[in-house]
């Protein structure tokens, strides 16, 4: 059977783009959170926070990115959870097909959706006067671990999206991933921060992914943060994965 | 394993155990249903006609017993016992956001067939969906979804069909329509397995009925050896009245929309 994976997931990947495109609105409601939150940390907090940048947006775009990603993947769990009570899910499962793939086709469309709502995001920061001289290899190279980051979150969801009994319960989990940038260096530097709150946000992953971003937009050379950041976006990958899989093959036999 | 495809039983079902957790939900199924024909599997809500079907489907797995489709065990050899099946499960196994001809080609296209689009749109003719075929299945009534759903369940001619309850929820109308299309795939030589609550879509659709109580087969035949089961019935003459479904068909008019022309009696 594995020998139709690949054919089987382009299959299902093209269904859920469907879900997609005739759906916008998801993509929509994910990026008007993140954007709300940059409006309102430039224009009425960012005049009395001093982050040491030129302009505020340029310090605040690479957390924002996160927090997009973070929402994103609340409709992937929910996109899963609703197809797992509808009979669809039971149909492919006793169709003779790469029972995987139904998953896979999931994660995939996760990474799209999310790229989208990133691009819109990044679209409504450059209005507002986000500059950055990176090159294409930096971009590539902020793209790259986005990807990563999504998808780390995306096993997450899918873990979510799997075990959840209600609707509720399929998007809820992703709040507490929303508010990690907040306690990050995402908005503010970490240094202004009482000594447990600062010890907490300096070594927590969003911190050393997002200094990483700001440090590819700036064109400044990267520091080890990269390597934290992408060994957390690993770590979490790899676990998530793992558990989803469990998750998953308890769900289907 | 000897014996030719064609004189073992599509479906064989010996000794078969589920419990969740304390609940024991099927104690010891036994039955055979031979090839071609409806067989229906008669019983109350909580009989475990659904588990008996998923079980059957490979979606979930027995605690004890064996059960076989088209001669393959659903334990040992699910890949087979999935291409030879089909499941139209109890809500309506259908894509909402897509159209009903998405819907076909997207199954089409799992199964590795070639000339999706074409197998789809013999498939809308078929069921006469037609003009609905580039609708989203969101705006179909229960009768057409119920209708897709068993054109999606027939697409790679498998010749084993599992149709768990698939008139629940539908009125009168609708319930005909899917009768109709049942009975079409039987006289093609599909065999189909039937889960139903209703005694009257048993005793219309059925060549053997098997009754599950409480987790066992209490009684299998055909509908005129389960008849013997009871004392000669007693001669008594009665006016008869037409039911309210004869009249609630008769005043909406069923005048053949839904493909079933010529039964206008």
């Amino acid at each position: 059977m594995t020998t139709h994976f690949f054919g089987d997931t382009a299959v299902l990947l093209g269904r859920s783009g469907r879900h997609i495109t005739r759906s916008l609105d998801t993509v929509i409601t994910v990026s008007i959170m993140p954007i709300a939150l940059m409006l309102l940390f430039v224009y009425v907090f960012g005049g009395a926070i001093d982050a040491g940048s030129d302009h505020y947006v340029n310090y605040l775009l690479p957390g924002i990115l996160l927090i997009t990603i973070a929402m994103g993947i609340s409709y992937t769990a929910f996109r899963l959870f609703t197809d797992m009570r509808s009979g669809i899910f039971a149909r492919f499962q006793s169709m003779p097909i790469a029972r995987s793939s139904v998953l896979w086709a999931h994660v995939l469309t996760s990474v799209v959706s999310n790229l989208i709502s990133l691009v819109i995001v990044v679209l409504v920061a450059l209005l507002m006067g986000f500059r950055s001289g990176a090159g294409v290899l930096a971009w590539l190279a902020v793209a790259g671990i986005l990807v990563l980051f999504t998808l780390a979150l995306t096993w997450i969801a899918v873990i979510a999206g799997l075990s959840a009994k209600t609707v509720d319960g399929a998007s809820a989990f992703s709040y507490p991933i929303v508010f990690l940038p907040f306690v990050s260096s995402a908005f503010v530097p970490t240094d202004t921060m009482p000594g447990p709150v600062r010890a907490f946000a300096e070594n927590q992953p969003v911190t050393s992914i997002v200094n990483t971003i700001r440090d590819l937009f700036a064109q400044r050379p990267v520091s080890g943060d990269v390597w934290i950041g992408l060994a957390w976006c690993a770590g979490i990958l790899i676990v998530a994965c793992a558990l989803a899989m469990v998750t998953y093959h308890r769900k289907i036999t | 394993m000897k014996v030719g495809q064609a004189q073992e039983p599509a479906i064989h079902v010996r000794g078969l155990e589920k419990s969740y957790k304390t609940l024991r939900v099927l104690r010891g199924v036994d039955f055979d249903v031979a090839r071609g024909g409806v067989f229906a599997l008669l019983g109350s809500n909580g009989a475990g006609k659904t588990t008996a079907v998923k079980i059957l489907s490979t979606l979930l797995k027995a605690d004890a017993g064996t059960a076989s489709v088209n001669g393959f065990d659903v334990a040992t050899q699910p890949a087979d016992v999935r291409e030879s099946i089909s499941l139209t499960g109890q809500f309506a196994a259908v894509d909402e956001i897509l159209t009903g001809r998405e819907n076909l080609v997207l199954v089409a296209r799992l199964r590795h067939l070639r000339h999706p689009g074409k197998i789809a749109d013999e498939l809308l003719d078929r069921f006469s969906l037609t003009d609905a075929g580039a609708r989203k299945v969101a705006t179909y009534s229960g009768g057409m979804r119920r209708r897709l759903d068993i054109a999606m369940s027939l697409i790679g001619n498998p010749p084993v069909i599992f149709l768990d309850e698939p008139t629940t929820g539908l009125d009168p109308r609708a319930r005909i329509e899917v009768w109709q299309a049942v009975r079409e795939l039987a006289d093609q030589g599909t065999t189909v397995l039937l889960t139903t609550q209703y005694l009257d879509e048993a005793e219309h659709l059925a060549d053997r009925i098997a009754i599950l109580h409480e987790g066992r087969i209490i009684a299998n035949g055909t509908l005129p050896e389960l008849k013997r089961l009871l004392p000669p019935a007693k001669v008594e003459y009665v006016e008869k009245q037409p039911t309210l479904e004869d009249v609630f068909l008769a005043i909406i008019g069923d005048d053949g929309a839904a493909g079933n022309a010529g039964t206008d009696d």
